[in-house]
């Protein structure tokens, strides 16, 4: 019988608080067609949206990058959970098939065996809503949690009024909670269309839309019928700031010369990304893949890398078109649910479509053109993309300046996302580089003059929302857990001083737990 | 990280240097750096980024009381951001804050052994500790303030490490794993790595967990075993006056930019690869870790958590370092600090570098390190003291 460490983690997590045969994360198109079809299938099923998010959180733009346009009604929180369910009658229909609906409860970590991970008494879920944190266990996880919005910075991107076309369609279609009344939208693809249509439907003024591409990248004749202008080959320089934020845009157009558009919001519309977060803060597998947004998930049909762990809708892949392409979601939910219980599911079509970098680099490239060095990269931490390309430390540390920058990293090795954050501290704040990943990783693609797929993720980790040290504290603790706990390894040997080593008093140190 | 190996076959291997550092972690980094500033020509490799492992997850102590480099550890890191010439973040002193009797027992213990060695440690009570602490609460028993020690930012120093290493005429060579060793005529005379041979007159391994195994066809045995440690990270909160402040079974500091980074609790071993860790995942050991730290610091309890992380760290048997020159082959110096190496990394690499110039450590005694305490280990010790994975404990 071989002796079991004390101090190790064996033995110490207690079973989790739940367990479901199906979780679905994620009450989108996708993920609410998988509840159902799951459910109908027998499965015992459980769906978690984080929505309505807290105002904190929205805050912090969680999960959407909302910018400060997140109206006081956001705060009402009973209010939105009704708004919630009532703007879409798929919950309803996943309520009556038995589905355990659980709405404003945040899924913050995947935890599954692998290499690195051998302890748990079974995969679980993290989850957590406004007064506990608890564990779910899972036989099979469905992750439906869409995309988010693709953040590209300017000066005055920091101030309340600019936002991504994803959260003004959060805020103005599911909570009526959207701040503004005049906006401007970069981008004319899908996505901006669409945010455009929306406003202007809900008697939002749209001031212009911005290209900076030659052409409309969409369809834009019916915005152009209800009197938007549309102007390509056009930038924005900087956001003006006023006193409730925003006051109005600056852009570039094809000639050089600036014009003034007044306005309280901007829209970026530009592109989606895959939210994959949780899978691979868990270790799944992602491949770096334009057609699909970005960084997305490695797929078998719609089975990740991890055992008993299914990916649908936009979290497989961001698929062209406006936001939510409901049918096509939802055909990816109800495949995703078959295939976790085991039955036949006609593989979903991966989101086809062209890669997305090529624009997304043409948006970056004429930022940068009409941008300074000191336009942040990175709004929490401070970091401009002149820190970004210098690898300049924290300016509170009042380093003396250095002669190294990313030229001379990259004569050290390939570019590495991750080593540029712990250096610059950029995608290390309260956002959780939701709004900055993409716009270093695009940075350092143009300052390395290489692909932007050769940029490697710059990593996620649990938990993947920012919740208080007292709400995780609640997680369910053993005994075990307690009473083996030690602030190091527990091994008395290591703090004996070392001039009392082999002394007789050496048994005096070798009691009780040391520290560093 | 996928290596590129194509890439790197293509790339022109070096012949080789006096000293060839295999790890590019804290402790090979200072030792180089060292052996830089005495004119030696040296080359570091590491299968990977620099300070990639333990070295820059760390909790940035450096305060280690039990150590025969305690003394040179402290006087070097006042003066380690001028002597690297890049920041280290390091700032002085420690509290560590006692929420139970028995944690305050223990802390006013280390206290004494800390006095012991002629430094200043004041005791606090509930009320001083509560002043000292901004984030303290009424559940504060007492504190010790430890007016020497400290701590630093691991991933800036480590880099510090390797650029003040390079401005010294020093080579890193990062993606470039040791596959072996190459041996002559009882002598280590270089590394194979997938770049080709790479040649030496003198090796140093410190290579972390990887060391054993690279060690053991140069009849070098050097018992270790590896496991995964985890730490939590807040939001940035005011300036704690002491931003070394710790306990209630909790190592960390508060970051100068006002985060809380703290860790402790149990561990999961792990078995070795040749190749390095294929994952480093965290548990749901952030929430327990996020409890202690609520209940260290009451007024924090608002404080968002943004990440987790964890870390492969090395153990020897005892716990205990090993920096050694076995007499044979003689011309290879060994050195792990099992899992304590950040803090003491000032002192580890100038011992390392007394070792490989001067043939002993010329400003401690260091003779309780060496390798030869482990001569009589049983082949199975892993198992006697139950460091193996989860699997082979149920196995068992």
């Amino acid at each position: 019988m071989a002796t079991v460490d004390p101090k190790s983690l064996h033995g110490k997590f207690p079973a989790s608080r739940e367990h479901v045969e199906v979780l679905v994360v994620g009450a989108g198109p996708a993920g609410t067609a998988a509840a159902i079809a799951a459910a109908r299938l027998g499965a015992k099923v459980k769906l978690v949206d984080e929505n309505p998010v807290s105002g904190g959180l929205a805050g912090l733009d969680v999960p959407l990058f909302f910018g400060g346009r997140a109206g006081a009604a956001l705060g009402n929180g009973q209010r939105m959970l009704e708004r919630v369910f009532a703007a879409d009658p798929k919950l309803e229909e996943a309520f009556e098939a038995g589905v355990d609906l659980a709405l404003g409860t945040t899924a913050w970590g995947l935890f599954a065996h692998g290499p690195g991970l051998q302890t748990l008494p079974g995969p679980v879920v993290g989850l957590a809503d406004e007064g506990d944190a608890w564990l779910c266990g899972f036989d099979r996880l469905i992750l439906a949690t869409g995309a988010r919005d693709l953040v590209l910075f300017f000066e005055g991107a920091d101030q309340p009024g600019v936002m991504g076309a994803q959260a003004l369609h959060a805020l103005l279609g599911r909570y009526e909670a959207f701040d503004g009344r005049e906006v401007v939208i970069l981008g004319t693809g899908d996505l901006a269309v669409a945010a455009a249509t929306l406003a202007l439907d809900r008697g939002v003024a749209v001031a212009a839309m911005v290209e900076v591409r030659d052409a409309p990248e969409a369809d834009v004749a019916p915005l152009l019928a209800r009197g938007v202008p549309v102007l390509t080959g056009t930038v924005i320089r900087a956001a003006e700031r006023g006193p409730f934020g925003v006051a109005a845009a600056l852009l570039v157009g094809p000639d050089g010369a600036e014009r003034r558009v007044p306005c309280d919001t901007v829209c970026l519309a530009v592109d989606r990304v895959p939210a994959v977060e949780l899978l691979e803060a868990a270790g799944g597998a992602l491949v770096a893949d334009g057609a699909r947004g970005g960084f997305a998930p490695r797929l078998v049909g719609p089975a990740s890398s991890i055992a008993g762990v299914f990916v649908a809708g936009d979290a497989a892949g961001v698929a062209p078109g406006p936001a939510g392409d409901a049918s096509a979601a939802r055909a990816w939910g109800v495949a995703a649910a078959r295939a976790a219980l085991g039955y036949d599911a006609p593989a979903p079509a991966p989101a086809a479509g062209r890669d997305r970098n090529p624009y997304r680099l043409d948006w970056m490239r004429r930022l940068l053109a009409v941008g300074t060095p000191d336009v942040l990269a990175c709004q929490c931490e401070d970091v401009t993309r002149g820190d970004v390309l210098g690898v300049r430390p924290p300016r509170y540390l009042g380093a003396p300046a250095s002669p190294r920058a990313l030229d001379t990293l990259l004569g050290d090795g390939p570019v590495n996302q991750d080593q540029i954050k712990r250096l610059t501290r950029a995608c290390m704040g309260a956002c959780q580089a939701r709004r900055c990943r993409e716009q270093v990783a695009l940075l350092l693609a143009l300052g390395a003059q290489i692909p932007v797929e050769a940029v490697p993720l710059a990593g996620y980790r649990a938990p993947v929302r920012p919740l208080p040290l007292g709400l995780l504290g609640r997680l369910d603790e053993r005994p075990e857990m307690r009473d083996g706990w030690d602030v190091w390894f527990g091994i008395p040997t290591q703090w004996v001083p070392y001039d009392d080593i082999g002394t007789e008093r050496e048994a005096e140190h070798l009691r009780g737990n040391m520290h560093l | 990280m996928v290596m590129d190996m194509d890439g790197l076959r293509d790339a022109a291997a070096p012949k080789g240097a006096e000293v060839v550092v295999v790890g590019g972690g804290v402790t090979g980094l200072s030792a180089a750096w060292w052996l830089a500033r005495s004119g030696v020509d040296v080359l570091v490799i590491d299968k990977g980024v620099v300070g990639w492992e333990a070295s820059g997850r760390n909790g940035g102590g450096c305060s280690h009381y039990q150590s025969p480099l305690f003394l040179e550890e402290q006087r070097l890191w006042p003066q380690m951001d001028a002597l690297l010439g890049y920041p280290t973040e390091h700032r002085p002193e420690r509290i560590i804050l006692a929420v139970t009797q028995g944690q305050w027992d223990q802390y006013r213990r280390i206290a004494g052994i800390i006095r012991s060695q002629g430094f200043a440690v004041d005791e606090l009570d509930p009320a001083q500790a509560r002043e000292a602490v901004p984030l303290a609460g009424d559940n504060a028993v007492g504190a010790i303030h430890v007016r020497t020690g400290g701590h630093a930012n691991p991933q800036r120093t480590v880099q510090a490490y390797a650029w003040a290493l390079q401005d010294l005429g020093g080579r890193v060579l990062q993606h470039m794993p040791a596959l072996g060793l190459v041996l002559r005529g009882g002598r280590v005379v270089g590394v194979a790595t997938p770049a080709g041979e790479i040649g030496c007159d003198h090796l140093v391994v410190a290579a972390g967990p990887q060391a054993e195994g690279l060690l053991l066809p140069a009849g070098i045995r050097l018992p270790l075993a590896a496991a995964r440690a985890e730490m939590i990270v807040t939001e940035p909160l005011p300036p704690l006056r002491v931003g070394g402040t710790d306990g209630n079974g909790l190592y960390g500091r508060q970051t100068l930019r006002g985060n809380l980074a703290y860790g402790g609790g149990p561990h999961e071993w792990l078995d070795t690869e040749a190749a390095g860790p294929r994952g480093r995942p965290a548990s749901p050991l952030l929430a327990n870790l996020s409890r202690r730290l609520a209940e260290l610091f009451p007024k924090a309890a608002h404080a968002r958590v943004l990440r987790s992380w964890a870390g492969i760290v090395e153990n020897t048997p005892d716990g205990r370092p090993v920096i050694d020159r076995p007499a044979d082959p003689g011309n290879v110096t060994v050195c792990t600090m099992s899992g304590v190496g950040f803090g003491l990394s000032p002192a580890s690499g100038h011992a390392v570098r007394d070792l490989v110039v001067e043939g002993r450590c010329s400003f401690a005694e260091i003779g309780k390190l060496g390798l030869d305490r482990f001569r009589d280990l049983p082949a199975d010790w892993r198992e006697r003291q139950g460091w193996v994975t989860p699997a082979a404990e149920r196995a068992a």
